[in-house]
Order: structure tokens, then sequence, then C-alpha cells
């Protein structure tokens, strides 16, 4: 689709055009003469009548991209509300789909427990590669290796991480909360490297010259000008890292697998997440087993929607674009 | 290079003339200075890559005073001042060759630390760059960072006062430096650099980004500190190297015609009283008296 931007449109295909007629003496709006009325558009309906058909043409594919959106949350809040009670945010799975009541509390748990771990692992790790990447490797090979990785890693779908961690840690060890956790942390590390990174590229050398000049070595220099000054990106990375997590199940099949019951083991029983128990409520055939995911959906939606709204107030509030 | 362009330097001051230092033996031999130099800068050179930024310069700056640096764009003056406390290093690719002398000892010698230059050496840049925290913690982060083991109050205090802040500031402390006017962070930043007490203060063009009233305060804040510290100051305005300096140091840019590189050299260097009245270069001339720059 080939849709030019309101206002420029009638002037970048006017462009060639207009260079010979100019040169005949022929002006797109004609002339400038003193006293024309502003307001008469006669001479440029052309320009006129595009711009207003590129602005439509916007307005029309902006709607198109919300409607999904629209819908789905429109959906999820209609259905979900129903059931969406203390009770369920409070109680685990009954033991039979048929019966009501009851709720997704032991999902919630597991998905804290896991995302909370995994956030433990990849924080630190990914926001210290990135200084790395930023401060010290600067192009050196190691450096363009850990960015080739973290580019390659967000693109893998997360089942191929889940089948990873599955080979790695299940097959030995059994489904859990830490191999849960483990295919979590390598789905968020990458995101958080690259948009700390991001981040640290943005504090000025002027700060950082600043810290030198005082008698700072390097590492102060990081640790007291350059994270600071960037801890509000970082922070806005790391929550869309945290609500991707939160809303992954493919890994998780594979890893934790999920379970009816409350469960706050590390490792030796399968533990539930919130999307294990949307997906397995989902899938069942009764009524109150489906009524359960929807209100779980709601749950979810809400958290992530705390994350990434979150992430905006936090970014909002940076003061490093000064 | 030195035959092309003599550096012409002050008879009669009392220390060795840098003109005269041929060999070092040389300088060794004659009578003993009155006044110790903070910096003696012998045979400087400085290159960016394979492009050399300045030439050959040897100068003396003296102690407790006010050393202008003046000349045209791109002469290299911001080159040279950086090179008092090593921060061209920063810079990918900058390459120092020559010696700077503090207190006799080459700071770029091996085994000298870069850090510990800078805790004697402290700069002032050209646009406020006070850090995104409060105006305290701008102050405090020198002190704590070379491990300050007094009273922080008190210190941040002094400091402010010394920079002719403190009763602009002293109510809102805890407020972020960056809600300051453009001439309160200048200050703020000259508070900071004093703060960790070093011995000489660089100033790379500290008024350029502030309107004349901001300037005069600058500039008298200038006259008060040079009690306690050697002062080197760049800047463009030769009303102002006029107005503040003791000694000025004029640099110009020389042009090779034949592979039109070009370097900066100092041309010269004394009294800034006697620069501005009897340049004895025609450079020197023709730029204070506004013919070109
Ligand atoms: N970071 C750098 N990398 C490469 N070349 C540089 C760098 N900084 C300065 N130069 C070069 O060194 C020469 C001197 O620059 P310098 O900034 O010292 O001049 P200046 O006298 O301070 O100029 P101005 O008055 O415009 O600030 C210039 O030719 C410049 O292109
Ligand atoms: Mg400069």
């Amino acid at each position: 689709m080939s849709v030019d931007l309101p206002g420029t449109g009638g002037g970048v295909e006017a462009a060639p055009a207009a260079a010979p007629a100019a040169a005949n003496g022929r002006w797109a709006g004609g002339r400038a003469t003193p006293g024309a009325s502003l307001r008469d558009i006669r001479p440029q309906r052309r320009r006129v009548w595009r711009d207003r058909r590129n602005t439509a043409l916007i307005l029309l594919a902006v709607g198109l991209t919300m409607t999904p959106v629209v819908m789905i949350l429109y959906q999820i809040t209609a259905k979900g509300i129903a059931t969406m009670d203390w009770g369920f945010l409070t109680s685990s799975m009954p033991f039979s789909f048929r019966r009501e009541g009851g709720g997704f509390f032991n999902g919630l748990v597991g998905t804290g427990i896991m995302v909370g771990i995994a956030s433990l692992v990849s924080v630190p790790l990914g926001v210290l590669a990135a200084v790395y990447l930023v401060e010290y490797g600067k192009k050196n090979w190691l450096a363009k290796l850990i960015r080739f990785f973290s580019d390659v890693m967000t693109g893998v779908p997360s089942v191929f991480v889940g089948l990873f961690v599955y080979t790695a840690l299940v097959i030995p060890f059994g489904f859990g909360a830490l191999m849960g956790a483990a295919s979590l942390a390598i789905i968020m590390m990458p995101i958080i490297v690259r948009s700390t990174e991001e981040m640290l590229k943005l504090v000025p050398q002027e700060l950082k010259d600043a810290g030198y000049a005082l008698g700072a070595a390097k590492w102060q220099t990081v640790v007291r000008v350059v994270l600071p000054s960037a801890a509000p990106g970082i922070t806005t990375g790391v929550m869309l890292a945290v609500a991707r997590a939160a809303g992954e199940t493919a890994p998780l099949i594979l890893t934790a697998l999920g379970s009816y019951q409350l469960t706050a083991a590390l490792w030796g029983e399968p533990i539930s997440s919130l999307t294990l128990a949307i997906f397995d409520g989902a899938r069942n055939p009764f009524a109150a087993g489906q009524a359960r995911a929807w209100a779980g959906a709601l749950e979810l939606l809400i958290i992530v929607l705390i994350f990434t709204v979150g992430a905006r107030v936090v970014a909002s509030r940076s003061r490093i674009a000064r | 290079m030195s035959e092309k362009s003599p550096m012409v330097q002050e008879e009669g001051v009392d220390m060795p003339s840098p003109a005269a230092v041929v060999s070092r033996d040389d300088a060794q031999s004659r009578r003993p200075p009155v006044e110790q130099p903070v910096f003696s800068v012998r045979d400087l050179s400085v290159s960016y890559g394979k492009n050399v930024a300045l030439k050959g310069v040897t100068m003396d700056i003296r102690p407790r005073r006010i050393t202008a640096i003046i000349g045209p764009s791109g002469c290299g003056k911001s080159t040279l001042i950086r090179c008092f406390n090593r921060m061209n290093e920063l810079i990918p690719g900058a390459q120092v060759d020559g010696q700077v002398l503090y207190h006799g000892e080459d700071i770029y010698a091996p085994g000298v630390d870069p850090v510990v230059v800078r805790r004697h050496v402290g700069m002032v840049f050209q646009r406020p760059n006070p850090f995104p925290k409060s105006i305290y913690d701008n102050i405090a982060f020198g002190a704590k960072i070379n491990g300050y083991k007094g009273d922080m109050d008190e210190l941040v205090e002094r400091s402010l006062r010394r920079a002719a802040l403190w009763d602009e500031v002293k109510a809102k402390l805890k407020k972020s430096a960056l809600d300051l006017s453009g001439g309160q962070q200048q200050r703020l930043c000259i508070a900071r650099a004093i703060a960790v007490e070093p011995d000489v203060i660089l100033m790379d063009e500290p008024a350029s980004a502030l309107d004349p009233i901001a300037t005069v305060r600058i500039e008298d804040l200038m006259q008060e500190l040079k009690r306690d510290y050697s002062i080197i100051i760049v800047t463009h305005n030769m009303q102002q190297a006029a107005r503040v300096s003791d000694e000025t140091a004029f640099l110009y840019t020389e042009v090779d015609e034949a592979t039109s590189a070009r370097w900066g050299i100092l041309v010269e260097f004394g009294k800034t009283g006697r620069i501005f009245t009897s340049p004895r270069d025609k450079r020197t001339e023709d730029y204070v008296s506004g013919r070109f720059g």
C-alpha cells in the first residue's frame, strides 16, 4: 500500500512535473499575487484534495489496526467479568472442570514465582551485558557476538526455547518452576539486553566526562552516572520483558507442565501458571472451565496492562533527554 | 616548525623561558625560578588518528593565576586544555606526545593514573553538564567517589558558597539540578569541581552558553577563586580574556599548503596586558585587533 503522508502527498508527486512548468512560468498555484485572497484554494484544488484523501486513508488504516485490539479487549472483559470475583482471585482450581467456583490462584502463584525467578536472573545479567556492549566492548568481537545472539534470540519462537530447556533440564530433573523460570529468563534476556543498550547509548558523553573530570574511575562512572541516568529507560525495558514473560505459554507447557494444585516448590513437581490454566480451561468442553479461562484471561490482561502502562509512566518521567 | 614560527615569550619573567628550552639541560642550568610553575608543557603535540591537531606547544602555567587560551575556532584550544587532565584519552584515537609536567612530574609518564591526575585538576565544560540528580548529590558526587569522610552537609554548603550559588539554592538542595537556569547550572558545575578540592581548574569556554549577566557572575567568581586555585580558561571572547586573565596564550592554525593539513601552534604567550597592547607577532596583533578570527 502506498499511503502518502497528509500534506506531502501532492508535493511529492508534483515536484518533477512542477520543475518544467515553473520554467515556463506556469506555477501550480498561480503566481503569488498581492491582494489575492488566501482563502481561495481553487488554484491548489488538486493538492488539497490529495491531502484530504490521504488523511482519510491513514485514519482508515488506524481504524483497521485498532479493530482486533478493541474486539479482544471487549470480548475478554465482557466474558471474564462474570466469573471474576474475590473468590476467583484467591482460590485454586477445583479438581473437576465441570464444577463451578474456584479460581486460578495456583496459576497466579506459579506465574509470580517463575517470572520472579526469571527476572532475578535475566535483569542483572541483561543489564550487565548491555553495559559491557556500550561501555567496554563497543565493537570488539565479543560485543558483536552478544549483539548477534540477542538479535537471533529475540526472533526465536518461544516453543524452541521450551524444547531446549526440556532437553537440557526437564529430561534429567523433571518438570518444575525452575525449569519454567529458565525458559522465561532465556526469552527475557535478549529483550533486556537490547532495550538497555539503547538506553545506555542515550546517556550523553558530557555526563560521563563530568564524572571522569571529578576523578571517577570507569566503573564508578558507570555505576554512579551512567546507570542512574538511564534507570528510567532500563526500567521500561524490564517491565516490557516481564509483561512478555507473564504472557508466555508454549515454553511453559514443556517445562512447568501445569498443575491443578497450589504448589510453590521450585522443583520436583509440575507447577501451574496463569497462561497454562487459561490454556487448560479453554480446551475443555465444560462451561464452568471455560468461564474460569475467560476470567483468567482478564486477570492476565490486567497484570500485563499494569506492567506496560507502568513502563510508559516510568519512561515519560525520564529526564535523560533534557 | 619552531624556526618557521618562533614563539615569542615574555622577557624577564621569573621562570624558565620556554622559548629558550632547546634542550632540557639548558633549562636546568638557568637561574632557579622564584615561583615554580604548576604546569610545564614541553613540546606537546596531539593528533586524532592521522590528523595532527596541535604541534610543539611549550609553555609554563603559573600558580594562582588565570591563564587564558585564545585563538580562532579549530586551532586546538580545547585539545590543549584537555591535555592538562588527560581527558583526551577518552577520545578514541587521540594520541599525545611530549610532556606535561605537573609540579615537575610528567602526568603522561607510565604508571601515572589519569584518575589521580583528575583529582588534582578539575574541569568545567562548555555546556553546563550537571548530573540528573539533586543539587546536593551533584556536589557530593566527587566527595563520595573519593571517599570523603568529613561532614557532607558542610562540604556542600562551603562549595556552593564559594561558587556564589548558596543563597539561590539553599532552600532547594534536594531538587533536581536540571531545574536550575543555565547560569546557575554552570556555577553548580564549578561548585562541583571545587568540592573535590583540586589544585587547578580547567574551564573550556565556561560562559559561552550564558547571557552577559551570568557571564559577569562567572568572571567575578573566577577572580574570587584564583586566590586558591590556578585557573586555565579557554575563551573565544577576547574582551573576556583581557578582563579576567593574567596571562594569555594565543594559538593559531598553521596550514601546510601542499597537503592542506592544518594544525594548531602556540604563537605567543605572555602577560595579558602585553599581549593585547603590544603583541610581538603579526598574527597575534591581527587577531587581538579583530582583523580575523
Ligand atoms: N574528538 C575529535 N576527533 C577528531 N578530531 C578532533 C576531535 N576533537 C577535535 N578534533 C580536531 O582537532 C582540531 C582542534 O579542535 P579543537 O576542538 O581543539 O579546537 P578549538 O580551538 O577548541 O575550536 P573551537 O573554538 O571551535 O572550540 C580540529 O581540527 C578538530 O577537527
Ligand atoms: Mg573548543
